[in-house]
């Protein structure tokens, strides 16, 4: 394909993206709640009736899954929520008779509203990496193309390689993949690294419970990353290039597959490309369950046909990375974002952001919160913003309490600096990390021990096992937070966190043993209160250990009958029949749920 | 049959040769043969595991090595239900160890195992990316959304009958 070719393709579809279309959610989220019978069903209707002038397409993910299944119809952009299958047949002549179906709308402050950019949930959201989701059919790459598609590695292949490296600088582009090195830089050495073969790969190993941003954009606009690997193939100087993708994502990995095989039908993957001399050929990788294969060596391993353990740096990939050849790495995200940069100037991205944090970041957004989903949003949106105005806070009249990010390598982020600015620096400034973008709030009924447990596990179950201060001293930190959630824990115990962490951290041999400890420094540092009442008072304020909480007879329920005391084995309940409420004296009581089960009246409860 | 000489002249399924056969001579390739013969005999067998060594060149105990490694692969057949229950993030604030424990009593095994009569087995699994629907469970593919205990109950039975 020539430069004229691409723009011949890109105005015939412009038009037909001009066209009435039904664009249904067909994302992992959506998927799951039958928008593919949904799907079908229109596309039936639509053929049956022999409409000829509307088109029913798949789409990427719109972001608002607690929402889902949702459907927009182009080009007035009307936004139906929680569609069901059976919906079908409303819709088809809701758009015949260009009357939007009330039904389906979304309701806000009880007016009806029509077009999805007018919702609260994307009104500070700005999409870049997410810009073609849910506008384009991600299976066709015609649509791609018609959305200046390609054109950023046109433009690309016209400049030299030092100029494009130059452009991601100035851009200020950050890995998205948590640890925030800047993209240009990298580019930079692995082009200045000599070889006779050289590798350019793809991060979609997204491990980070809670986070599905990457496989969205895969889902969604799968072409947008395979353009941007072949233009850091062109910086770089690879020919050869690897998506490393979770066998968990099956919608992601079959779409990477259909947008490949249309990239090298159309030459825009394969040899010489756009006439320019650029050959590169891409390949997937399928990853098989190993939280540890999103650190970059431990992917390189696996990619290998290794087991997935991480390799000690330097060499750092740059230098020596897959097949012992120099290698750029690059998550999902960071190369959805390369086409806009190289198409729209590394000046126009620097422009979005704060100072050191440029560009936007994609989250996912879950947890107690009302609007579960993905949102992007500048660098520097407050977390308030996104919890309160995108997010429509806390479900159930609850208190906020903390939110997490980065997963279980991160933190967890106080209701006290709600109003931080989310960047690169602020987070880590108050103990917690941007991570690939996972953003869990956690309302008061949160028991911030039994959390940092939680994390304790994932990373337990997760290290590899190569280096003993990851694979022997999480375990020990497991132990003592096992203990201290079944209120045995001991004085001393906080103390013996604190110094396994700071071992852990300095010696581990990768990324996940260096940050394996963060989820329980961090709520040592905000919530320590709540470890001490573990410890010290036996006690769970959330009410979320079980060990610790306790049962209690409801004075106004209890019709002082005696059945409880007569039952508890331990003879913990005190009262005389008909004589005043019943109690429990929790000393004595062993939580064992006995007089719960007995109580005629219900009037016991934990 | 194939050329396998490690397995005492056993009859090689001709699914299997074709996967051989497809990876061979493929950089790294072993994982993604053994991705197929997972999905495609629902779990990998000495059988399997000799045959690719020999065929694609890779020592057993390498190939042993990997399977072990990677929770996706198993070494034994696993239920006719395989009960996937999301311990993501965003699922466990929202109750899936309450989830996962029902399951386990209900059904009367632990995690990684399978019941006696071969129908269900039960396993936690990393985040499925269904956050909107939280907390999500997946027998064999069909996705759960928005789990809880009398769900649970439901679920089992009407799988029971199947």
């Amino acid at each position: 394909m020539d430069i004229k070719e691409l723009n011949k393709l890109k105005e015939k579809n412009s038009a037909v993206l001009k066209k009435k279309r039904i664009m249904v959610c067909s994302g992992t989220g959506c998927t799951s709640s039958k928008s593919d019978v949904l799907l079908s069903n229109l596309k039936k209707i639509v053929k049956d009736k022999n409409i000829k002038d509307i088109l029913v397409e798949k789409t990427g993910c719109f972001g608002f899954c607690a929402k889902g299944p949702i459907v927009v119809i182009d080009p007035d952009e009307i936004f139906y929520e929680m569609v069901k299958p059976e919906d079908a047949e409303d819709i088809v002549a809701s758009v015949v008779d260009k009357k939007p179906l009330e039904r389906l709308l979304a309701k806000e402050e009880d007016k009806y509203v029509k077009k999805w950019h007018e919702l609260n949930f994307y009104n500070k959201q700005k999409r870049i990496a997410l810009k073609n989701c849910g506008t384009i059919n991600p299976e066709k790459i015609e649509e791609y193309i018609a959305v200046d598609g390609y054109q950023a590695l046109y433009k690309a292949l016209n400049m030299t390689r030092d100029e494009v490296i130059e452009e991601i600088n100035i851009s200020g582009l950050r890995g998205r993949g948590g640890a925030g090195f800047p993209t240009g830089k990298k580019w930079l050495f692995t082009k200045n690294s000599e070889a006779d073969q050289k590798y350019v790969c793809c991060n979609a190993d997204e491990g980070d419970p809670g986070a599905f941003m990457d496989r969205s954009i895969l889902e969604g606009d799968p072409h947008s990353v395979i353009e941007a690997m072949a233009i850091a193939a062109y910086a770089v100087g690879a020919t050869q290039g690897y998506i490393y993708v979770r066998a968990e994502y099956p919608i992601a990995v079959e779409r990477l597959n259909i947008a490949i095989k249309q990239a090298k039908e159309k030459g825009l993957l394969g040899k010489n490309i756009f006439g320019k001399g650029l050959d590169f050929e891409l390949e997937l990788r399928l990853g098989a369950g190993a939280f540890v294969c999103g650190e970059e060596t431990a992917l390189m391993n696996s990619i290998e046909g290794k087991r997935g353990e991480p390799r000690p740096r330097p060499p750092f990939p740059a230098v020596k990375g897959l097949f012992e050849k120099p290698t750029l790495l690059n998550n999902v995200e960071t190369y959805a974002n390369v086409p806009k940069i190289i198409l729209n100037g590394g000046k126009w991205y620097k422009s979005i952001g704060t100072e050191n944090s440029k560009g936007t970041k994609v989250f996912a957004l879950g947890g107690n919160i009302n609007n579960v989903g993905l949102v992007e949003v500048p660098m520097g949106t407050t977390l308030r913003e996104i919890v309160y105005d995108i997010g429509g806070g806390v479900p159930g009249g609850k208190r906020f309490k903390a939110a997490q990010t980065g997963g279980p390598s991160g933190g967890c982020i106080p209701a006290k600096y709600i109003d931080t600015p989310i960047d690169y620096e602020s987070l880590s400034s108050i103990g917690s990390m941007m991570g690939s973008g996972g953003l869990i709030v956690m309302d008061e009924s949160k028991c911030m021990v039994n959390l940092a447990k939680f994390f304790l596990e994932f990373t337990v179950d997760e290290s590899c096992g190569k280096c003993p201060p990851c694979r022997i001293g999480t375990k020990r930190m497991l132990e003592i937070l096992t203990r201290i959630t079944e209120g045995k824990g001991k004085e001393g115990d906080i103390e013996k966190l604190e110094r396994l962490a700071k071992n852990i951290k300095s010696a581990s041999l990768c990324g996940l043993g260096q940050t394996a400890p963060n989820p329980v420094l961090s709520t040592l540092k905000y919530f320590r209160d709540e470890y001490e009442a573990h410890i010290k008072e036996k006690r769970c304020p959330a009410g979320e250990c079980k060990a610790l909480t306790q049962v209690h007879i409801d004075p106004e329920k209890c019709k002082q009958c005696g059945i409880c005391a007569k039952n508890c084995p331990v003879g913990a309940i005190e009262g005389e029949v008909r004589k005043g409420p019943f109690k429990i004296n929790q000393d004595k009581c062993i939580k064992c749920g006995v007089c719960i089960t007995k109580c005629p009246f219900k009037a016991i409860s934990k | 049959m194939g050329h396998c000489q490690g397995c005492d002249g056993c009859k090689i399924d001709p699914k299997l040769e074709k996967i051989a056969q497809r990876y061979k001579g493929v950089k790294g390739g072993v994982i993604g043969a053994l991705h197929e013969v997972q999905d495609t005999y629902g779990y990998i067998s000495t059988t399997a595991q000799k045959y690719l060594s020999k065929e694609l060149d890779v020592p057993m105990s390498e190939i042993y090595g990997i399977i072990t490694f990677y929770s996706r692969f198993s070494l034994a057949p696993k239920g006719k239900y395989n009960i996937q229950v999301c311990m993501g993030t965003a699922c466990y604030v929202k109750g899936s160890e309450k989830v996962l424990n029902r399951f386990k009593e209900k059904l009367g095994i632990e995690e990684g195992q399978t019941t006696k009569d071969g129908k269900f087995s039960l396993e936690s699994v990393r985040c499925i990316g269904a956050c909107g629907l939280a907390p999500a469970i997946v027998i064999n593919k069909e996705v759960y959304g928005k789990m809880d205990v009398k769900k649970v109950d439901e679920l089992i039975e009407e799988y029971s009958k199947k």
